[in-house]
């Protein structure tokens, strides 16, 4: 019997706003515990909420980027439970009527372009964080009432590395977007998942567990490959799936069932009588529209059409700030066929050094003009590849033009036949032994000329000359 | 030296107007109101917390500016109640409740703020139902609130201690809130005026909540002008409620001379039934006849769908308090029991929590709320009741095209006996029955003292208004106060 | 309506988080069941096409910029927690996990 896993995933992407949603508390991480609150977050008696205009800016922003309708009309409406870490003992949430429906996210993922559908994306207010600590559990209201949009997408994931992959492109649609740092540490998008098993080829849907506390994208595919396996083998054991909720532990690599907390939980939903319907206006909506930036989508199909592999291409898009990097650079160049180049010093040499000083883009001293300039010098023969390498790693130090780096230490090729003949020459002679052995058929020990050549001329010597003269001069 | 009762019976406009030219000093007035509390609030119970360090703190510091020739606003000097609902900085807020007994609110609410701006003194906080919930002040968590007139009945409620002070001399104006008449009614039974604004007028922020599409806070006073006058300061629009209405406030003493003639007074045929004490029916009646005299057009209007205002109300308020009450959770403020976190589960905690921190009333309709928006129930009970509630909108609306304001009896009867209707939940919400649509549509609402019953009890009159227009309201009530000239007259009490 | 049973009783006096006496209990549920036969009279109203007033006056959601204003202490905002620890509310721990 084989079988094929149903996946819909629930992401709740924290959003980027100086204040909260429905007060002006600040939104700070790591501050100390319960410093950001006010009246309304800590649900006082007579506390009233006032919704953040710049959370509606962002809720749309995505919802645009995303193809979704934009509901013109929607509301808020309080969904209650009982838990220590949400004051009112509501929370306030959008129920029937969500701002956006009906989206889609695109990625790739092994080279092939998937398309998963969006439910909805509403908007809701954060709890705040309750930590268990033995019989006890403390709590710190610091980051309830910070605006959150809940995207959820329809069941159509069908294996856990797309789920990974899902969640990925949901991250740099955010981050591009500036609607959300992305930082999963900080916990900026949190993910609960749907998972279901049915027969391969089957049209109903099997009994469905919700996974909770998949805040990583490794743990998301682990997280759902486990539950996958777990149902499989409840189901070919003769079982059937319960329908639960599981919390996922990463230190012991399975889910739990969580218990009675969910059991007959109901939320009682109902309009928000303290919040009057969220009218949004055609001009808003437009206004957003015209200001989306590219999307990750268009702009790594773009980068691939300039001759990167689709991985590369991703890679960069994940992280705007190189992404904007890249763009610059090739600009700088002017020539588009240096793009791949380009590309490959940023991934390889570039992001080899920012690695080492445990530093970013943002703070990096070479700016793409730079970089373009280096690319520039090696395609012209200025200096070889190999001298680059060493002329880059200045350049990363002191924020030097390439040009300076050069002239000051002497790296500029030598590219003079007649220069090279002579040094050619002196090898030659000094080597008579290993020249009769080339004449006489050991073609290889062209490479050992080549670097004796290398050597005399510390690296310097242009490569192809100096194959071309040595073969030249052997042939005589 | 004026005596202690005269003091205590000046309205806020002339108390105001004798300390602004400094006939009177605050310290005088508020400590003859101090004292008369002493002595008589004992035998009402209108006083849930008294403050006399800062009431004489405040005085004196009045005092001093006006001296020094200071303009201050136009409530300086006059001494306040406040219910126990409005959260004050610094002083004890119960909402009459045990679970919030010790409860001292880091912030002042807006209405508090805008009378403290004013000028204006709070005295201390008054006694009320539990969390709004009640028609009598029987539900108070702490004492009854007793009517000065028969002191073996009740203030009315849920704002008893409100107008148990106005008309007992134990302070000039009370801050009330009415979310089904909790205003109206207890004036009412009072024997003092009282007014209910269009919903939006006046800030919720700092008003703990019971019901919020219905709750709207408003003055018990002694005369209409000082209803007006208390109004020009309350109301207008604040930035941190988001359904405070954005809109001028009028200078609503400026209508109070003007008389009703030319406008048309309609009395809806569904309010003059029987049930309705035929005392409280004459005095109604009568003072139709005053308002004719004065030139007003008086005829009969239609509210079809009064009958099933109660319904509706009593699904819609407590649905929205089981969901505002929700926060009553002994984690950060509050009763918790048991005390600490070593003993119980979360669950325990909860539980007993709210088992032992609210009342009789507030738990039947926090398990009537709950179970009206239930998944299954949420269409059949809230949503139903919300789409009645536009019907009774329209009903007013429609009647409102023919006429200025809409009159009845507040009250179907006087004060009743303490513990009279504490055995059955319905015969105390009938008591509503006259009050109720006005919330529900959200419409201004006022009561008038119109005479007397035989036994002494006061009688009120209620006028409801089209949205925004409470100053046609106060301009009705003024010329029926001026023409109808009843004694004004401060309870004895003791 | 057919009058409330006491597990009904429970189940709602459980989503309330209120604790019941058995008393309570009994008579919430005959009270209840009273003034919920009254609220039956609501079915009786034609209400076809009548939109719910959820706001008592028709307005839009007025929008506040976003900008950080004043928080309150910690000491504030802990100042009348039943039990706190560490800068935190303390709670009970949840037994079943």
């Amino acid at each position: 019997m084989s079988w094929e896993a149903v996946i819909g995933l629930e992401v709740h992407v924290q959003l980027s706003t100086q204040s909260k949603a429905f007060s002006a508390s600040a939104t700070r991480f790591g501050q100390r515990p319960n410093s950001q609150t006010d009246p309304t977050v800590l649900g006082l008696p007579g506390a009233l909420p006032v919704f953040n205009r710049d959370a509606l800016e962002k809720a749309v922003c995505l919802g645009l980027a995303t193809g979704c309708t934009i509901r013109r009309v929607s509301r808020f409406a309080r969904k209650h439970y009982f838990y220590p870490d949400l004051p009112k003992g509501y929370q306030i949430s959008q129920y029937d009527e969500p701002l956006c429906e009906h989206g889609a996210i695109e990625f790739f993922l092994d080279g092939e372009p998937h398309k998963v559908r969006l439910t909805r994306i509403h908007l809701e207010e954060d709890a705040g964080k309750n930590v268990h600590t033995g019989s006890v559990s403390l709590v710190d209201l610091n980051r309830a009432g910070i605006p959150l949009c809940e995207v959820v997408s329809e069941p159509d994931i069908r294996n856990a590395e797309e789920a990974a992959e899902y969640m990925r492109a949901l991250h740099r649609l955010v981050r591009t977007l500036d609607i959300c740092a992305g930082n999963m540490e900080q916990g900026h998008l949190r993910c609960d998942a749907n998972v279901s098993i049915r027969p391969t080829g089957a049209s109903e849907l099997g009994t469905r567990t919700e996974l909770k506390n998949i805040n990583s994208f490794r743990f998301v595919q682990r997280a759902i490959d486990h539950e996958i396996a777990r149902q499989i083998r409840i189901v070919e054991g003769g079982g059937q799936v319960v329908q639960e909720t599981r919390l996922w532990d990463a230190d012991a690599g399975a889910s739990a069932s969580m218990r009675s907390k969910e059991e007959a939980e109901d939320y009682r939903y109902f309009p928000d009588p303290d919040l009057p319907p969220l009218v949004v206006a055609d001009e808003l909506v437009d206004r957003i529209r015209g200001e989306l930036p590219e999307l990750p989508v268009q702009r790594s199909q773009r980068f691939a059409a300039l001759g990167l592999g689709l991985d590369d291409a991703c890679t960069l898009v994940a992280e705007p700030a190189l992404a904007d990097y890249f763009d610059a650079a090739v600009t700088a160049h002017g020539d588009g066929a240096a793009a791949k180049t380009i590309a490959n010093w940023m991934l390889g040499e570039l992001q080899s050094q920012l690695n080492r000083d445990d530093s970013t883009i943002a703070a990096c001293k070479v700016t793409p003009a730079q970089l373009a300039d280096l690319v520039k010098l090696i395609d012209g023969g200025t200096i070889s590849g190999k001298i680059a390498k060493k002329v880059f790693i200045d350049m990363f130090a002191s924020g030097d033009d390439a040009d300076a780096i050069i002239e000051r230490k002497g790296l500029k090729q030598i590219s003079d036949p007649g220069a090279i003949e002579a040094v050619v020459a002196e090898v030659l002679a000094a080597n008579r032994g290993q020249v009769a052995d080339y004449r006489g058929g050991k073609t290889g020990l062209l490479g050992f000329f080549v670097g004796q050549v290398m050597k005399k001329t510390r690296g310097q010597a242009n490569p192809k000359l100096v194959n071309e003269i040595l073969r030249k001069l052997l042939a005589e | 030296m004026a005596d202690l009762s005269e003091l205590v019976s000046l309205s806020a406009a002339e108390a105001a107007r004798k300390i602004a030219v400094r006939e009177l000093s605050a310290t005088e007035l508020c400590k003859a109101y101090l004292e008369r509390i002493f002595e008589v609030d004992p035998h009402l119970g209108a006083y849930l917390t008294v403050t006399p360090d800062r009431v004489i703190k405040r005085a004196t510091d009045i005092d001093i500016a006006l001296d020094r020739g200071e303009t201050l606003g136009p409530l300086a000097g006059v001494p306040i109640g406040l219910k126990d609902i409005f959260v004050t900085h610094g002083v004890v807020t119960t909402a009459g409740s045990k679970i919030l007994e010790h409860w001292t609110p880091p912030y002042d609410g807006t209405a508090v703020e805008r009378m403290n701006n004013a000028g204006a003194i709070a005295l201390g906080k008054l006694n009320m139902d539990e969390f709004a919930m009640g028609s009598s002040n029987e539900n108070s968590a702490f004492k009854p609130c007793r009517n000065p007139w028969d002191t073996t009945r009740v203030a009315g409620g849920s704002s008893g201690g409100s107008a148990a002070a106005v008309a007992a001399g134990l302070c000039a104006v009370a801050l009330g809130t009415d979310t089904g008449g909790s205003i109206r009614q207890p004036a009412a039974m009072c024997g003092c005026v009282g007014i209910k604004p269009t919903y939006g007028r006046v800030s919720r922020y700092g008003v703990i909540a019971f019901a919020s599409s219905l709750d709207q806070v408003g003055p018990l006073t002694r005369t209409v002008e000082d209803a007006a006058l208390v109004l020009e300061s309350l109301c207008g629009f604040d930035p941190l409620d988001s359904t405070s209405v954005n809109r001028p406030v009028p200078r609503y003493r400026d209508v109070l001379d003007k008389g009703v003639a030319g406008l048309t007074i309609g009395l809806p045929k569904e309010y003059f039934v029987d049930g309705t004490d035929p005392e409280v029916r004459a005095a109604v009646d009568a003072a139709v006849e005053v308002l004719r005299g004065a030139g007003a057009d008086v005829t009969e209007v239609s509210l079809p769908h009064t009958e099933h205002a109660l319904a509706a109300y009593y699904i819609i308020a407590p649905a929205e308090a089981s969901s505002n009450l929700a926060r009553y959770d002994g984690v950060r403020y509050g009763l918790r029991v048991p005390e600490g976190s070593g003993d119980a589960s979360l669950l325990d905690m909860y539980r007993r929590t709210r088992g032992a921190g609210f009342g009789t009333e507030v738990k039947r309709r926090i398990m009537l709320g709950t179970y009206a928006l239930r998944s299954g129930y949420y269409d059949a009970y809230y949503r139903k009741a919300q789409q009645v509630r536009a019907l009774i909108k329209r009903d007013f609306d429609n009647a409102f095209e023919r006429v200025d304001v809409i009159l009845s009896p507040t009250s179907p009867t006087p004060a009743f006996t303490l513990g009279d209707k504490t055995d059955d939940p319905m015969a105390m919400y009938l008591a509503d029955v006259f009050t109720l649509s006005c919330n529900l549509a959200g419409l201004p609402g006022m009561s008038v003292p119109c005479g007397r019953t035989s036994a002494g009890l006061p009688i009120g009159l209620q006028l409801l208004g089209k949205p925004l227009d409470e100053a046609t309201l106060l301009q009705v009530a003024a010329c029926y106060e001026r023409e109808a000239a009843w004694p004004r007259a401060i309870a004895e009490v003791v | 309506m057919d009058a409330l049973k006491p597990s009904e009783v429970e189940q709602i006096a459980l989503l309330a988080r209120l604790d019941l006496s058995e008393e309570e209990t009994e008579r919430l549920g005959r009270e209840l069941t009273t003034i919920l036969s009254y609220m039956g009279s609501l079915q009786q109203v034609d209400t076809t096409d009548v939109e719910p007033m959820t706001h008592a006056v028709p307005m839009d959601l007025r929008l506040r910029d976003d900008e950080e204003g004043a928080s309150l202490s910690v000491d504030e905002a802990l100042a009348h927690a039943p039990d706190t620890a560490d800068d935190s509310f303390r709670v009970p721990h949840i037994i079943n996990k």
